[in-house]
């Protein structure tokens, strides 16, 4: 399995590393600053956004063996004079999804307050994707958490074909691109938001979509972790079944895709949904590995008396084989798996609270 | 000339000594340093332009707008309200 687990938290990344059998943390960055985003990508280039309190959403990257350099970060254009109505603001507010573009230097950033941008130079430069902006649908999307802002938190790229882009918005559905972006369309019928008025409560624009996940090796599989429940989709997310197997509850924020088995995935249910933390005080992950049918309950290692963690959207992850797993929990804790969920092992770390969990790919 | 100075808070981030520049405004002051660190400008102001929510900006010890005039031995400080755990 990969071994080496990047961990963005609020008070800085953590360079979490494998030796001697044991996981321990071999370096730390930005120490003091929230991070939003991570992205390694294959050539071992990293990739940290930044949310700085007062001095606004920031982007840097470390060149393998190198040193880390502020990059651009993306920008909306001016709010032009007609726009004047616009519920969400033309400014940053941060960079909460980065994702490799599947050809060289490509990269795309998911935002809030739900701008898309693209870098094709490596994050050298970045332009905001106007098509989506510019959708009059947008001005429908609510802000996540109550707040003005909608978050882009999913960009998924089809390995087969780069310009087959799904983006997940909270809250605002499921939104397609088959052309690069140049034009979209929103998707994800079958899903039901239950904090929405009756005559809303299916209107796919109103889905609270709080992570999607697919499957590498078959990209029209899809999970999704949902505001109130968890959803598979086996047509690149045109069309959604709920799982209603999963347990011990079908809140919760992450969702992990086995890269291979388009059978198996991985969420960590919450108390839904004014609580939000661990059901019952137990941390547990559940797996499917017959496409949601039924759900494993994995505990092994994790604590079962009096933890009350939440995992963020972003904080779950897989390596490459499926083998390796790893989440991160809001009152800091870190947990590692290398069979595939079965049990786990906990550095000797006490994180802030951790935002984001990804494994190095190169 | 005015003097920008900034709040040492930034320097964890990138360099941004203080400097004597034209300007005669407090945001054309600004736009000045801007021109010769590029990269200071995201830190101070939003993408619109307006200065960021926490950022605060003081001429001669209080508090200033982008647009209000500066003339020759104004002091131009930018800084921020430290705040949250």
């Amino acid at each position: 399995m990969a071994e080496r687990i990047y961990v963005g938290t609020r008070k800085g990344l953590f360079e979490v590393a494998r030796r001697n059998r044991a996981w321990d943390i071999a370096a730390v960055h930005f120490l003091g600053d929230p991070v939003s985003a991570v992205l390694s990508d294959a050539a071992g280039t990293l990739y940290a956004a930044l949310d700085l309190g007062h001095f606004g959403a920031k982007l840097w990257r470390r060149e393998a063996g190198g040193a880390w350099r502020e990059l651009p970060a993306p920008a909306f254009p001016p709010k032009p004079a007609d726009a004047g109505d616009d519920p969400h603001p033309w400014t940053l507010g941060k960079i909460w999804a980065l994702e490799p573009g599947g050809v060289p230097g490509r990269l795309w950033a998911g935002t809030m307050p739900g701008g898309l941008f693209r870098s094709d130079d490596g994050g050298e430069s970045w332009a905001l994707n106007e098509p989506l902006w510019r959708m009059p649908e947008r001005r429908q999307w609510l802000g996540v958490a109550g707040g003005e802002q909608p978050g882009i938190s999913t960009v998924l790229v089809d390995p087969r074909n780069p310009a087959d882009i799904r983006v997940g918005v909270s809250t605002a559905g499921v939104w397609a691109s088959g052309d690069e972006g140049a034009s979209w369309r929103i998707i994800n019928r079958g899903m039901y938001n239950e904090y929405m008025p009756p005559e809303r409560r299916e209107d796919p624009i109103a889905q609270d979509i709080h992570q999607l996940a697919r499957c590498r090796a078959h990209p029209e599989i899809m999970w999704c972790q949902h505001h109130n429940g968890v959803f598979r989709s086996e047509d690149g997310g045109e069309s959604w079944r709920e799982l209603a197997a999963i347990r011990p509850s079908k809140f919760g924020f992450a969702v992990a895709a086995h890269p291979r088995d388009p059978l198996t995935a991985w969420f960590v249910p919450a108390a839904k949904d004014e609580r939000r933390v661990a059901v019952d005080a137990r941390l547990v992950v559940a797996r499917t590995r017959d496409g949601g049918a039924s759900f494993e309950v994995l505990s092994r290692g994790l604590p079962q008396r009096h933890a009350y963690d939440l995992v963020w959207r972003h904080a779950l992850a897989v390596d490459g084989e499926g083998r390796g797993l790893a989440f991160g929990s809001t009152t800091g804790g870190l947990w590692i798996s290398e069979d595939g969920g079965e049990s786990w092992t906990m550095p000797e770390a006490r994180l802030p609270p951790v935002a984001v969990v990804r494994f190095a790919a190169a | 000339m005015p003097t920008v100075s900034f709040t040492p808070a930034l320097r964890r981030f990138l360099a941004a000594p203080p400097a004597t520049v034209e300007g005669a405004t407090v945001g054309a002051a600004l736009a000045a340093v801007f021109a010769e660190r590029p990269g200071l400008r995201g830190y101070i102001l939003d993408d619109q332009g307006t200065v960021r929510r926490h950022v605060a900006i003081y001429v001669n010890g209080a508090p200033a707008r982008l647009g209000d005039p500066v003339g020759g031995g104004d002091e131009i400080f930018v800084f921020q309200a430290l705040t949250g755990g």
